[in-house]
């Protein structure tokens, strides 16, 4: 074996009920570099990195850890091995304390009982290793997701891994976290350790990777080194067409008519939100844009009625009014669309079509008693509309593709004909082409009349889609950028600078 | 499209697995057991089961929604004795005494229901509660004694046969799965419960009314234990609160499980409960007919419930 590499993949094929998910994909990654592995969704990456962790077992090929051919029947086994993942969603316990969760299945004993003492110090030191300063003894899950992130990767650490898999670890962290996690990255790398990295954040694997593996529809395309690359032509290989279309959209003024849809006034909210105003006009996209913290899902949460507001006011269509439960926002025309898809969107062991029309029963049901076939015939609309990839309207949701749940989760909405929509980072760990869709959709959508508030950490993504950006930062509006303001610039320096430049509240 | 042409025999088991062991019992019966091949076989099978038939189709949906209800068995407790006191001792009519018996079951029913949906108590804790003091208040009504009421006008009714034939359990029991099978197919009330119990977040963010549909489904489970309650009082000609629908919530649970819905919630699987409240029957009809001592029949019950479960495991990639 060559021992340049630390691991070496050839030739792995595997099926899941007569569909081949992957054919014959090689994959090598050399020892001490950050290798980023990227596909759209359902070209099978997790799929891969499922089968390198023994999650699932290969049907064909050959995997060479370190030199030897290894068969990892559990995630137990390849961690032993050194190969160490951090996965998408992070699989911590949050319940337990940092430090448990550190060191969990692998505790130090002393005279067979659990030294405590020792795990706290060891666990403080690792983090401090990290740059990261926190009480060990807290239980996780009063920590944010991004200290989450970081004790994932201090446990991964911690097992003295060879590799360590990084599958969508940014898709939850901000900007600061980001660098934070790539100097872990250097430092990891500079010690030997192979990086193998999975993001859908472009700049980042332009930033970070030394080389770039490009899977599509379970087939290897190729691989690169990361400096022969330009972003455009990533993604073109990515999806197999010219992507000039999508990184290089242009943004394009547009007139809106000054007809407010709605007007909150000073929005007071616990700690989180301080005092914040927000106009969106009828038609309009407005975009929020600010930190991690600043506010931003939490002042949809309230314009949602999922979280209530202490003080302030909000007018919809002239109207006050104060939502205690999201049903009575749906009522009044308002759809939500969560950050959190796993979590607060899809209905996973449901199917599409039910997934579709669960907001929208009023219309699909008689006194209670669904009419199938009306809610199949919306499903089937909404599937052809939107281009949603599934096999059929009876597929359970869970088995689509990111891009495509998202989608389906966008339709549930769409189907209730909404005035307002609350996005809240659509095209988070969606792929390329479904992203280019569903920003293609939010254009359609305003154009229709519905105003839209867009809720993104990217940059280019608001630039792109906002007739008006509101900047937030610490619970309070930092500025607002109109028309020809609008800019990544600009942006990044409202929500460094606050409101001194540009008039705004 | 290949993967439902090709099915191959493990998924067979997982989605069949409860059938097949249904269908194994009663091939082995009509070999081991005498007189087991004969109408009146089926119908006691039926008659016997007709509790667990009935009350396991409002814990499928309890358990659909991913909680439990372990006070059916008391619930019972306290139907049967209300109706047996108003209907007997009181001489009140039928009707009004077993709207009275299941009144209170729904009463009892919304008590687990607000706990559980209102106040977030976890749905075990919760219907314990009801289970330890339910048969405690049963008891109450009637100092503890045991209502009986053989030669009296009712006592008929409750093994009454349709056209002389068909016993009126079997009728009602009938009823019962198809209205459940309905309510769980094509109603959204139906989609609601499995929605709930699949994510509860995500429900409560496309407008479902949680609260509501979780106490509704306390109250059709103990609803249904009252009204078996009442029709196994009607047949049995008397209404003993210390020992009707004893560990009938185990008998319930046991039946869900073995039709194969999953106890953390999510789906409503009418006919695999159904399946799963005739192998539980079957089995202690088998014991009690070739004479099997009950604690042999109690392990034997065991291994025929593992082995459904194994069946329909979910298979690992």
């Amino acid at each position: 074996m060559d021992n340049e590499y630390i691991l070496e993949m050839k030739g792995i094929t595997k099926q899941f009920s007569n569909v081949e998910v992957l054919h014959q994909v090689d994959f090598k990654i050399k020892k001490g570099e950050v290798h980023a592995l990227m596909g759209e969704n359902g070209a099978g990456k997790s799929t891969l990195i499922k089968i390198l962790t023994g999650v699932y077992t290969k049907d064909a090929g050959q995997v060479f850890f370190n030199g030897e051919e290894i068969h990892p029947s559990s995630t137990l086994e390849a961690q032993q091995l050194g190969i160490s993942p951090i996965y998408q969603e992070i699989s911590l316990i949050p319940q337990l304390s940092v430090a448990e969760n550190i060191f969990i299945s692998r505790e130090i004993k002393k005279k067979g009982f659990i030294d405590w003492k020792e795990i706290y110090k060891k666990a403080e030191e690792i983090l401090k290793d990290l740059g990261i300063n926190i009480d060990v003894r807290k239980p996780l899950r009063s920590y944010g997701t991004a200290i989450q992130q970081m004790v994932a990767i201090a446990r991964s650490i911690m097992i003295n891994s060879k590799m360590v898999i990084m599958d969508e670890a940014t898709s939850s962290l901000d900007d600061d976290e980001v660098q934070i996690l790539f100097n872990i990255i250097r430092k990891l790398k500079s010690q030997g350790i192979s990086i193998l990295f999975i993001s859908h954040r472009l700049p980042e694997i332009f930033e970070i990777s030394d080389s770039i593996t490009i899977l599509k529809d379970g087939s290897l395309v190729g691989e690169y080194p990361t400096s022969s690359l330009s972003r455009t032509e990533l993604v073109s290989k990515m999806i197999g067409r010219n992507a000039e279309d999508v990184v290089n959209y242009k943004r394009t003024n547009r007139q809106i008519k000054d007809e407010y849809y709605l007007r909150a006034k000073s929005i007071k909210s616990g700690v989180k939100l301080r005092g914040i105003n927000l106009d969106i006009r009828k038609g309009e996209v407005v975009g929020l844009a600010g930190l991690l913290g600043a506010g931003r899902t939490e002042l949809a949460r309230v314009l949602f009625g999922i979280d209530h507001k202490d003080s302030g006011s909000i007018e919809i269509n002239g109207k006050e009014i104060s939502f205690k439960l999201p049903r009575e926002a749906i009522k009044y025309g308002i759809a939500f669309c969560s950050e959190d898809r796993k979590v607060e969107g899809i209905i996973p062991n449901m199917t599409v079509a039910e997934n579709l029309c669960i907001t929208n029963m009023k219309k699909v049901s008689y006194f209670g008693v669904i009419n199938k076939r009306k809610c199949s015939s919306i499903a089937e609309e909404f599937v052809k509309k939107l281009r949603i990839k599934t096999p059929s309207i009876a597929q359970n949701i869970k088995n689509l593709s990111g891009g495509n749940q998202q989608k389906v989760i966008l339709a549930r909405w769409l189907s209730m004909e909404p005035d307002f929509i609350i996005l809240d980072e659509p095209t988070r760990g969606i792929d390329v082409g479904a992203k280019k869709e569903i920003e293609d959709l939010i254009r359609q959508m305003s154009s229709q009349g519905i105003s839209i508030l867009l809720i993104s950490s990217e940059f280019e993504e608001l630039v792109r889609n906002c007739d008006r950006i509101v900047v937030l930062r610490d619970g309070m509006n930092a500025g607002i950028l109109d028309g020809n303001d609008i800019s990544e610039d600009k942006i990044m320096n409202l929500i460094a600078n606050g409101n001194m430049a540009v008039g705004g509240n | 499209m290949d993967q439902i042409k090709k099915l191959q025999a493990g998924e067979l088991f997982r989605k069949y697995g409860a059938l097949i062991v249904l269908i194994i019992m009663l091939l082995i019966n009509a070999v081991i057991t005498p007189n087991f091949v004969h109408i009146n076989t089926m119908w006691n099978v039926l008659i016997q089961a007709f509790c667990v038939l009935v009350i396991s189709m409002g814990m499928t949906f309890v358990i659909a929604t991913g909680g439990i209800d372990i006070s059916v068995g008391s619930t019972m407790a306290i139907s049967s004795i209300i109706f047996a006191k108003l209907l007997i001792e009181m001489e009140c009519s039928f009707f009004v005494s077993i709207l009275a018996a299941l009144l209170a079951a729904c009463i009892f029913g919304a008590f687990n229901g607000v706990l559980i949906g209102v106040f977030n108590f976890q749905p075990i804790v919760a219907t314990l509660i009801l289970m330890i003091s339910g048969r405690g208040i049963a008891q109450q009504f009637n100092n503890g004694a045991v209502i009986s009421f053989y030669g009296n006008k009712y006592s008929d009714i409750g093994t009454y046969r349709i056209g002389g034939l068909v016993p009126i359990q079997v009728i009602i029991v009938i009823l019962i799965i198809a209205i459940a099978l309905f309510l769980a197919k094509n109603t959204t009330f139906g989609l609601y419960v499995q929605s709930i119990g699949d994510n509860s977040t995500a429900s409560k963010l496309v407008g479902i009314r949680t609260t509501a549909i979780i106490v509704m489904t306390y109250i059709l489970c103990a609803f249904l234990a009252g009204f078996a309650a009442s029709l196994e009082t009607l047949r049995i000609c008397s209404a003993d609160p210390n020992n009707i629908g004893n560990n009938m919530e185990l008998d319930c649970i046991a039946a869900v499980a073995i039709g194969g819905t999953p106890m953390s919630g999510g789906k409503t699987i009418i006919w695999g409960t159904v399946v799963g409240a005739l192998v539980m029957q079957l089995i202690t009809t088998m014991m009690n007919m070739n004479n099997i001592f009950y604690a042999y029949a109690l392990v034997i019950k065991s291994a025929i419930i593992i082995i459904a479960l194994y069946l329909q495991k979910e298979k690992t990639q």
